[in-house]
């Protein structure tokens, strides 16, 4: 795949200048093979709404999410501390991001520490740009395509952001069909907590599996999320659940790349 | 002689009172064996509307309707009725009878209410006795469920059963309140049915509801304390002191920042106070007064259960389990002071005679359990506290935990990648 054209917020402050907001990609969106396709999609987004945005690069480091919720304050708040720290000497005021582990963090346990910035998950800030004007929905792929859609539990019942998603799988002119299990009463994928870099305990099926069954009983083609975890464990859920009802999961900033055909 | 039955009301009464006055020291005692640290967040203002709300208003009981709508009932039977004993108060004490019948169609209104709320509640808590031991609904049944749990749960009923009886059969047999004809909605319809009986019969099976439905009450009372029932107290210091935050936000533990603070240098190490630092909690006195408050307040009903991703599909983690183990420690910490004068090591712990780590490790911290929960409890806060016992103070987590977290340390990431790679996903 062609590169991207990124700047970090080291070659603008070299340049004297700040960006406007800066894209915090998480160790997900940087490393993941999946969420990594995810990073791109939204940065195209950005590129084509002309949004003067930076990246960390190599100034990133993981929030410390996965040690907070292991148990590990300590680390969680060396992790924090430093990268606070990096924030401030950029002077960095705002921040979006396409996970919401790291945005509940940011949002709710930086500030404590001396971390104060305007965060917004990247469905939230789209649906911003898109009442600015910044941004169009365009184009038919979806029209009258059954989606469904399912909550992260660090957006909705963490952060109660349950409708700038929403709104915008709307404005692919796609039918949402709803989960049994929706909005507030949302089943968690499986992997918060740092569950993801672990085995399950001893039960008697996994929890992606019976997420993923309810969405195969939904009999949407398509599962919109919007949190690189979540799409990760519905994938691995619904391949272990019925491999040949071929339903995509996808972040919904590539369904806009889809319909807009960025 | 007349004046024998006066006599024994007050002392019962004020024995019952006196009783239930140290339990709730007891209460209050042990609820701040709390250790741990805690943050009131929110404006006074912001805390009274969450309480009236969720408390008084009941408002997330309504998202089950069925069990939301009898509960309904019950809370407001349960408000109402007890103005009446205010009228049996002062019969007992100076030997009246009914002394408001004078206040006249006001006094018939209250009473018939009153008839009206107490059959609903007879109806509603047979359904409620109906889901939990003929339907037997799987949140009544889960593992801790057995034995006293289910005893408790079953005996409330009973006795809200009873209380409601006594008051229908007490007006009954009240000839004089039955020819007054004034309120009587319902026991005039009953008494219909004895009229046959002679007016001393009358006189004592009156009398004999009379004190059966205030002495049960007085039990009841002192029941509250060994019961889950304690929530119709509990449930509004809960709500009230319960964070007024994203339930996204989990604490920042400040002696953790104490601690980082004197590696960086920045605070002075013989501004710390010496004392020996716990980070997280290993039994229940490690917890703060909140999470101690939240144990005695819950009341059992297991939703938090119900829709916890890991108890659903079959690990053994119980947000309710968390609950009732955290309340059963600290009474047992409790009791061991009361006999000890001091707490005395026992050997035990929440940590591993309670709660084990497969518990703690199976939690995805999805906060489902505590968005749940009609009355602000929060179980995970308290699997979160444990959980930096075990990896802060024991470090014995799992070695893939122990792998994410030495590759946050070295490489900034939980994966094993080089920071100096994080742009590489553009190529």
């Amino acid at each position: 795949m062609s590169k991207i054209n990124v700047k970090t917020c080291e070659q603008f402050s070299n340049e004297g200048k700040t960006p406007e907001i800066l894209f915090w990609i998480g160790c997900s969106g940087s490393f993941d093979d999946r969420a990594k396709k995810i990073t791109k999609a939204f940065i195209k987004i950005l590129n084509h709404a002309k949004i003067d945005f930076a990246v960390l690069g190599k100034d990133e480091s993981c929030t410390g999410d996965p040690a907070k919720r292991a148990g590990n304050e300590f680390l969680f708040q060396m992790q924090a501390l430093s990268n606070i720290k990096v924030l401030n000497t950029y002077n960095i005021k705002k921040i979006v991001t396409t996970c919401p582990h790291c945005f509940n963090i940011i949002k709710n346990e930086y500030p404590e520490l001396g971390g104060e910035y305007e965060i917004y998950h990247h469905t939230e800030f789209i649906n911003n740009l898109i009442n600015e004007g910044r941004f169009k929905i365009q184009g038919g792929s979806f029209q009258g395509k059954k989606i469904t859609y399912h909550d992260p539990c660090y957006l909705g019942r963490a952060n109660n952001i349950y409708n700038a998603p929403r709104n915008l799988i709307k404005k692919l002119d796609a039918d949402l069909s709803e989960l049994k299990r929706c909005k507030s009463n949302s089943l968690c994928c499986g992997a918060g907590g740092a569950q993801m870099f672990k085995e399950a305990e001893k039960g008697n099926k996994e929890v992606s599996v019976e997420r993923a069954e309810e969405i195969i009983k939904n009999k949407s083609k398509i599962v919109a999320t919007s949190c690189p975890f979540c799409n990760t464990m519905l994938n691995d859920g619904i391949m272990k659940s019925k491999p040949e009802s071929e339903i995509e999961v996808l972040d919904i900033s590539e369904l806009l790349v889809k319909k807009n055909n960025l | 002689m007349k004046y024998i039955p006066n006599i024994i009301f007050c002392v019962l009464i004020t024995y019952s009172i006196y009783i239930f006055y140290n339990n709730i020291l007891k209460l209050k005692r042990n609820i701040s064996l709390g250790k741990g640290e805690v943050e009131i967040s929110g404006s006074k203002k912001e805390r009274w509307k969450k309480m009236v709300l969720l408390a008084f208003g009941q408002s997330k009981m309504i998202n089950r309707p069925i069990s939301g709508l009898l509960h309904l009932v019950v809370y407001i039977a349960f408000i109402i009725i007890n103005i009446e004993l205010i009228e049996i108060i002062i019969d007992g004490v100076f030997g009246t009878h009914r002394i408001f019948s004078t206040i006249g169609s006001l006094y018939g209104f209250l009473i018939g209410s009153f008839e009206i709320l107490a059959i609903s509640v007879i109806v509603c808590v047979s359904i409620f006795w109906i889901r939990r031991n003929v339907l037997r609904l799987k949140r009544f049944y889960e593992n801790k469920m057995i034995g006293w749990p289910k005893m408790d749960a079953n005996l409330i009923l009973y006795f809200e059963i009873l209380i409601m009886s006594c008051f229908l059969l007490m007006n009954t047999f009240d000839v004089e309140f039955q020819i007054m004809d004034n309120g009587n909605i319902i026991s005039g319809y009953l008494s219909s049915y004895f009229n046959h009986l002679s007016a001393d019969t009358m006189y004592i099976l009156e009398r004999i509801f009379w004190w059966t439905h205030i002495i049960l009450i007085m039990i009841f009372l002192n029941y509250l304390y060994y019961s889950k029932h304690l929530h119709i107290l509990l449930a509004f210091p809960n709500t009230y002191f319960s964070p007024i935050k994203n339930l996204g936000w989990l604490n920042n533990l400040s002696s953790v920042k104490k601690e980082i603070d004197i590696i960086n240098g920045t605070v002075n190490e013989s501004s710390n106070n010496n004392e020996l630092i716990k980070f997280g909690a290993s039994d229940a006195n490690d917890l703060s007064w909140l999470q101690i408050l939240n144990s005695y307040t819950c009341t059992e009903c297991g939703r938090c259960t119900s829709v916890c991703p890991a108890n659903i599909t079959g690990k053994k983690l119980s947000p309710r389990k968390i609950m009732m183990d955290t309340r059963d420690r600290i009474e047992e910490i409790g009791r061991n002071i009361d006999r000890n004068g001091e707490f005395i090591d026992d050997n035990k712990k929440l940590l591993d005679d309670y709660i084990t780590k497969e518990e703690l490790w199976a939690c995805t911290s999805c906060n489902a359990c505590v968005e749940e929960c009609p009355i602000s409890i929060n179980p995970m806060s308290i699997i979160m506290d444990m959980r930096r016992y075990v990896v802060m103070e024991e470090s014995s987590a799992s070695s893939e935990i122990n792998n994410m977290m030495s590759n946050i340390e070295n490489n900034g990431a939980p994966w094993p990648y080089n920071q100096q790679d994080r742009l590489n996903w553009n190529e």
